[in-house]
């Protein structure tokens, strides 16, 4: 037997009152359900649901360099007008993915990077020693800050109602708040395809956040609805979707690369496959009989395996749905099979997002 | 209604209810509220051959799927076939509507080696 001591969130008492249903995730002792999946994802498609995510990182980047840096250890093009974000990957040499992240413009010199929990010290390796040869500074502030995801068509009026700023906040942009007597940020971004806000306080009074939105009405929600609402709206779950054996263009974000770009780390290798054409590439699928197609599923083509799928689960809005990796040669709007506890059951290949909304 | 305290249950959470020379066969309360929002009951086929403790039908809930081991042996003569429609029945009447399949005993002694009620419950006290 093992013995292990979770790390727990500035939260994990609250979540444990409401009655959460504490699971290790990665290390970390976060609800993976309240009242029970199906509620709490109808709660963000219809309302507002809040979600515990104090695990994830926070990134400072500061320094005259902070924007070079930041655009050589991204692909993606980051914005540097304050108050922009800009979601990214943070490559290897070998443009394999470590990382995805959203970068925000605090100034013209100082960038916060939220970046996933389970990659905290990765990253911030990795960030230090890139910074080696630029004039910035990388601060790991993850201890510092209590986040909570506040998600769903009614989460900005809910927000708003505590900071009246925060109804003009454009998409993807982020806004300094006083909450409670301190200060933290907001952002306008989420992972669910619902509007909503992500707010960021000091790890002491994010909790008075959550009574304040426990007392607005705002249904908290687990690790479980999480999952289903993104893999719903087709973003990647790093470490099962993507990680250091993919690249964004077989992760099907070939969007977030700019070979346009002078240099930045993993350009070359993503030039040369661009160029080779790929072997893979991550693929959605819609189940076409009742099931739950599963990570580690295989995927056949006329009785021929051409792919596994990394990410699955029950959709209440599209049944069975997953997304895998599927052989480059199978055509678009092919019928599959997936094999689910030994039968192989028909599917169709679809491209992400299943779940297209507003924002 | 197969009310929990007439049924035998397996450590593995299955209950079973003897009708004659069947047995009804369900999974517990306990069992119902940790797996929680049951999406699909995978069921097994009228007239497979099962024995004690084997794998023969799935629940998927939302998060995972649990396999379900049959508490005796025998032949599967009935599946509840309203769990197609209606898996969460599952969810709300574990020991009624939701029940899974019937097995026509091979070996009804093989009920005897189950727990009852009391001890199943000490199986699951934490």
């Amino acid at each position: 037997m093992t013995t292990l001591t979770l790390r727990k969130t500035p939260l994990a008492q609250r979540c444990e009152t409401a009655g959460g249903k504490m699971v290790d995730f990665h290390g970390w002792l976060l609800p993976v359900q309240f009242a029970g999946i199906l509620a709490e994802h109808k709660a963000v498609r219809n309302g507002a649901g809040m979600f515990d995510v104090s695990h994830m990182g926070q990134l400072m980047v500061e320094g005259p360099d902070a924007w070079p840096f930041l655009q050589y250890i991204n692909c993606n093009n980051i914005k540097n007008e304050p108050a922009a974000g800009t979601y990214s990957h943070i490559l290897t040499e070998n443009g394999t993915i470590i990382d995805d992240a959203i970068a925000f413009c605090l100034a013209a010199d100082k960038f916060l990077v939220v970046v996933n929990a389970a990659c905290i010290e990765e990253d911030f390796n990795w960030f230090t020693k890139q910074a080696a040869s630029f004039n910035v500074t990388v601060r790991n502030e993850s201890d510092k800050w209590g986040m909570i995801a506040l998600q769903g068509p009614q989460a900005v009026e809910k927000t708003a109602a505590l900071l009246p700023q925060v109804a003009a906040l454009p998409r993807f942009h982020i806004m300094k708040a006083e909450l409670f007597g301190a200060e933290g940020y907001v952002t306008r971004t989420g992972y669910t395809g619902e509007d909503g806000v992500e707010i960021m306080l000091p790890a002491e009074k994010i909790g008075e956040l959550w009574d304040a939105l426990l007392a607005a009405g705002v249904t908290p929600c687990g690790l479980g609805a999480r999952d289903v609402l993104r893999l719903e709206a087709g973003y990647l779950l790093n470490g099962a979707d993507a990680d250091q054996t993919r690249t964004p263009y077989e992760a099907n974000c070939g969007w977030v690369v700019k070979l346009a770009k002078e240099n930045f780390i993993g350009k070359e290798a993503l030039a040369a496959q661009k160029a080779q054409g790929l072997q893979e590439r991550l693929t959605g699928f819609v189940l076409q009989t009742a099931g739950v197609p599963r990570a580690g599923c295989s995927v056949f083509v006329n009785g021929v395996q051409k792919g596994v799928l990394t990410s699955g689960t029950y959709s209440p809005l599209f049944k069975g749905i997953a997304v895998g990796y599927l052989s480059a040669d199978v055509p678009a709007d092919s019928e599959v099979e997936i094999e689910i506890h030994g039968k192989r059951l028909p599917a169709k290949v679809v491209k992400p997002p299943f779940y297209k909304n507003r924002v | 209604m197969y009310n929990q305290e007439n049924c035998r249950f397996a450590a593995t959470h299955e209950w079973a209810a003897k009708e004659g020379e069947l047995a009804v066969v369900g999974i517990s309360n306990h069992a119902q509220e940790e797996i929680s929002d049951i999406v699909f009951v995978d069921l097994p086929k009228v007239g497979t051959q099962v024995k004690v403790g084997q794998n023969c039908c799935v629940i998927e809930s939302v998060k995972s799927a649990s396999e379900i081991y049959a508490p005796v042996s025998g032949e599967i003569v009935a599946v509840n076939e309203a769990l197609n429609d209606d898996p969460a029945l599952v969810n709300r009447e574990p020991h009624a509507g939701g029940w899974l399949f019937k097995i026509k005993m091979a070996n009804p002694a093989e009920m005897d080696a189950l727990l009852d009620f009391a001890g199943y419950q000490a199986t699951i006290q934490k």
